[in-house]
């Protein structure tokens, strides 16, 4: 892309990206017909959000890495206090405190911590020389591990692992040691006994054994997770057809339009169309791993590559949660599924990452 | 800090690094996506047909749509148990908005109580919300139409007719009909015993008495089946697939409706029973059992204090005295008793004695009184039937003796199952020495053979043994088979009586049926008989029998006198009959419980009954068989 030829290409003057624009219009298309299929009433509102993101998107490629790098410290320290906000004052919805009401709306400030979290994270490592040292890989922890409790605390649980996932990524990726790494895995691995057996209630226990093995309990916590695996599994090789899923028709998979959208997807499309699912999704990863490669510094390496992990948490937790494999947590299926912030959070990465493939300083090197 | 200071950047060795890290990561998102697919592949590929069943499971719902129960007619083919809408005003839930709002409006119109407002809510409470909840029960023809005008105010809320059991004629029928109820625990453990669960789902209502019960395997019916598609709620989106269920039999019944409910008006408020038999066929012309109730009440399901109060009730509304009312025969048998004297030639058709009233048991000093104070003189059988004399079977049946008179009784069916059909029946009590033996723990005496000469001690017949009794009698010893059902009208009018294996009564000489008969048709005709003012001037001939049966025991040498005795105390009137005598068409049986005489209490109603068939409708009857 460094090319002469790719300077004056329109799209490189627009700072927008062909290769991952057409991988996430495909992504949209599926969306919008999925959601045409629960119900039609999904697909104007659905609309208006894709648009109000691609805008955020295109903005935000319109904005110099270095920009980026300016602003990240303030940012996040206000996105913190946002946090400490919520906590105090939130609105509570559906049993969790999420929502900051500014009076004219609401908003989630764990949404905007998702963006910034790798930002903050990758700004503090840059500072020095990758590979990234023992203390200062222990300072870049606190500032990742925060943000995640305060969400975790709110309570929500698949918003905090992404945030969490985001900011350990770039830790990962500026090259801590291998060593390090296999004694926090070791660490973490001998923290679960004692959890389990010290510090959980009887109830806790078994609402982890649920989510773990929900056909334990089919009519309470385990129905959705049995009814998800009922809509992929009959779906067969080729699926049931457009509109034609009896799982989501007939109203008995949850959350048809939002977490449990791949049920009726793999329902109506079948193995086949799952496979095309995941090949687009695996063709915008690895065009976001190649623009991270080819990334200027390690600032905007390290933000573009822990943004394009994120979004595959998206993908692998969802589907993973959805067909049985991972235990339900609501993470919304990657620009399929329906819903106002967890879009925009996500184009607004995407314009991150064409941002810093099309602002290229050829003084470096 | 120091060390910081050392390091110079190197970008190039900064790249590698992160290329390294970044193939890492790419071969770590490779094998996790593989994972997936691993998975989801097993989902859909290894295990698609046992999700597709559960899938199918899910939206497919079978539900039982049950038979139409078979109808009852007359044998004019006038209904007497029919299936009636009945209506009911069910809720939608989820269809309404306003609910209360609305509720209070048609609490205005219909006159809902607070107190079906409130099980409503609480009905809808535990419903899901695309299940019709019930707002109202048995609405009204004018409260339908009161809704059907407004309904489009009322969005969500419905009408629904069901099919309720209903018995038109109220409690002229209940002991022949019986009725249908509530399935309960019982009758669930009775239908699963057979292994006929899959009949009856979708049922909740089981024949439990009378005709209904006996012939409920006809009445019934199969229930069919409806394949439906539903969503989560449980609404029904469409059908798949309708296997229409197949309606239970129509019957019709031997009961004659005009003679039934004119023997119900005979009655009036005694306590009692008639029956009225074709003596050709056995088919129960009618059988009325009085006290009677409603039968509509159990099907609606009675009141715990409504069914108490028929439960205790002195009058008994609850027994079918025609089949489980025991009653000493008293002087009805005495044609039988003379057959029998004859056939042991104990007697002969001239044999007289002299009766002063009253009979002395050889070699004791035990007195037995004869009705008639004074005695009838000079007595033959001819006489001692007529007249109804008692000395005359007082000597014949100790000569007989309890040995010879209960297998003879037996063979008329006393103390057996007349075979009728319906459920409710008792054997009564035909008394043996072994009987005795075993129920007492005390030896036969004579004078309990002296008794049951005339119908008393511990001989008690049913009504319907006594009309069996008596049309087999009639027919010269042919066994009869009483029978409430004539055909099955669906069959196009098929009907296989069951199979006759009974061998005829015969006696020595044909003759001696003759000498009873013509005894009983002295009883009715000639002067001297008991019954014969109450059959004057009929227009066919009548023989018949009177009985009057104690209730309790007068102790000798006192007199009977009805007025002095308590209403309960006083004697059973009993009337036995069959016309014509020639050829005889019709028996009846006339109970009235301490009503007094028989010839001047039973006959006039057998009279009225007679009269009625063979003046009113057989008439009508030939009519109609001459415009067919």
């Amino acid at each position: 892309m460094v090319s002469t030829k790719a300077q004056k290409s329109i799209f490189y003057r627009l700072h927008i990206d062909p290769w991952l624009m057409f991988g996430l219009f495909c992504l949209m298309g599926l969306s919008l017909m999925t959601l045409y299929s629960v119900s039609p009433d999904w697909v104007v509102p659905q609309l208006i959000r894709l648009a109000i993101a691609i805008t955020v998107m295109i903005v935000m490629a319109q904005i110099p890495p270095e920009v980026y790098q300016r602003w990240t410290p303030a940012v996040f320290i206000i996105v913190v206090l946002l946090l400490v906000a919520v906590l105090a004052f939130g609105h509570t919805g559906k049993g969790a405190q999420r929502w900051l009401d500014l009076g004219f709306t609401k908003f989630q400030p764990s949404e905007i911590m998702k963006l910034i979290m790798p930002f903050a994270v990758a700004y503090y490592i840059s500072q020095h020389t990758l590979p990234v040292r023992f203390k200062n890989a222990f300072i870049a922890l606190i500032i990742v591990i925060v943000p995640t409790l305060l969400i975790a605390k709110q309570p929500d649980l698949g918003t905090s692992i992404l945030v969490a996932s985001s900011g350990i990524f770039v830790l990962f990726l500026s090259g801590i040691s291998w060593l390090y790494i296999g004694v926090a895995i070791g660490a973490v691995l001998a923290f679960v006994p004692i959890l389990w057996f010290y510090l959980m209630h009887d109830y806790q226990r078994t609402r982890v054994m649920t989510l773990f093995n929900p056909e334990a309990d089919p009519l309470g916590a385990g129905y959705h997770i049995i009814q998800s695996k009922i809509a992929i599994g009959s779906g067969g090789v080729w699926g049931k057809g457009w509109q034609q899923g009896t799982q989501s028709q007939l109203e008995f998979l949850p959350e048809r339009h939002t977490d449990f959208i791949f049920s009726v997807y793999s329902e109506e499309f079948g193995f086949v169309g799952i496979l095309l699912l995941l090949t687009i999704y695996l063709f915008i990863i690895g065009r976001g791993l190649w623009i991270a490669n080819q990334a200027q510094d390690a600032f905007t390496k390290l933000v573009a590559g822990s943004i394009i992990l994120t979004f595959f948490v998206y993908i692998f937790v969802n589907i993973g949660m959805v067909s049985g494999l991972l235990p339900v947590v609501g993470v919304p299926l990657a620009l399929i599924s329906y819903g106002g912030t967890s879009i925009v959070t996500l184009l607004a990465g995407f314009g991150v990452l064409m941002s810093f493939n099309t602002h290229k300083r050829f003084n470096a090197k | 800090m120091a060390k910081k200071r050392i390091n110079i950047r190197n970008h190039s060795a900064e790249s590698a690094l992160f290329m390294r890290r970044t193939l890492v990561v790419f071969l770590a998102i490779i094998v996790a996506m593989a994972t997936l697919i691993t998975n989801l592949y097993y989902l859909q590929i290894n295990s698609f047909e046992s999700f597709q069943t559960r899938s199918n499971d899910n939206r497919i719902n079978v539900q039982t749509v049950p038979p139409n129960r078979g109808l009852i007619y007359d044998r004019n083919g006038i209904i007497l148990a029919e299936n009636r809408p009945v209506y009911s005003l069910q809720v939608v839930v989820k269809k309404t908005k306003n609910l209360k709002e609305k509720i209070a409006k048609l609490g205005e119109m219909l006159d809902l109580t607070d107190k079906e407002v409130e099980s409503f809510y609480s009905r809808n409470r535990y419903s899901r919300s695309f299940k019709p909840v019930l707002l109202r029960d048995q609405l009204s023809e004018k409260e339908v139409a009161l809704f059907t005008v407004n309904q489009h105010l009322f969005k969500g809320f419905s009408i629904k007719a069901n099919l309720k059991r209903y018995y038109p004629f109220g409690k002229a029928f209940t002991h022949v009909l019986g009725y249908i109820a509530k399935i309960n625990s019982n009758d669930l453990k009775r239908i699963e015993e057979r292994g006929e669960t899959a009949r009856y789902r979708g049922t909740n209502y089981i024949g439990k008495l009378g005709i209904e019960k006996y012939y409920e395997e006809l009445l019934h019916g199969k229930p069919g089946q409806r394949q439906v598609e539903v969503d989560s709620w449980g609404k029904v989106i469409r059908v798949l697939n309708f296997i229409p269920p197949i309606p239970g039999k129509d019957i019709k019944l031997n009961i004659d409706i005009q003679l039934q409910l004119k023997a119900q008006n005979l009655l009036g408020d005694t306590r009692g029973s008639i029956i009225v038999m074709d003596t050709r066929t056995g088919g129960i012309l009618s059988l009325v059992s009085n006290p009677s109730y409603d039968p509509n009440l159990f099907v609606q399901g009675i009141s715990s204090k409504k069914y108490n109060e028929l439960l205790n009730s002195k009058d008994r509304p609850l027994i079918n005295r025609a089949t489980q009312g025991r009653y000493p025969p008293a002087s009805t048998i005495k044609p039988q008793m003379a057959l029998l004297a004859l056939d042991t030639n104990v007697i002969t058709e001239h044999t007289k004695i002299k009766d002063p009233g009253w009979w002395i048991v050889p070699g004791s000093k035990r007195r037995f009184r004869d009705w008639k104070r004074w005695g009838h003189g000079e007595v033959d059988v001819n006489h001692a039937i007529e007249q109804s004399c008692d000395t005359f079977f007082y000597d014949a049946s100790y000569k007989i003796g309890i040995d010879r008179i209960n297998p003879f009784m037996e063979s008329f069916g006393f103390g057996q199952y007349s075979g009728l059909d319906i459920g409710e029946e008792t054997k009564a009590i035909m008394p043996s020495r072994e009987w005795k033996r075993g129920r007492y723990n005390a030896p036969w005496y004579d004078g309990d053979t002296i008794s049951v000469g005339i119908g008393q001690g511990y001989w008690t017949v049913t009504p319907i043994q006594l009309t069996q009794a008596t049309a087999i009698l009639a027919r010269k010893g042919k066994i009869i088979t009483p029978q409430i059902l004539h055909s099955i009208v669906s069959d196009g009018g098929a009907f296989t009586p069951p199979l006759q294996t009974s061998q005829p009564i015969v006696l020595k000489d044909e003759h001696y049926w003759e000498i009873a008969l013509k005894a009983m048709y002295g009883v009715t005709n000639n002067a001297r008989g008991t019954g014969h003012r109450a059959f004057a001037n009929t227009t066919y001939s009548v023989a018949g029998k009177s009985g009057t049966a104690q209730v309790i025991n007068i102790a000798e040498d006192e007199e009977y006198d009805a007025d002095n005795i308590s209403e309960r105390h006083r004697d059973n009137a009993m009337f036995v009959a069959f016309a014509p005598y020639e050829s005889p068409e019709i028996v009846t049986t006339v109970i009235l419980e301490n009503a007094g005489g028989g010839s001047s209490n039973g006959a006039p109603i057998v009279r009225a009954l007679f009269d009625e068939y063979f003046d009113q409708i057989k008439p009508k009857e030939q009519m109609d068989d001459l415009d067919g």
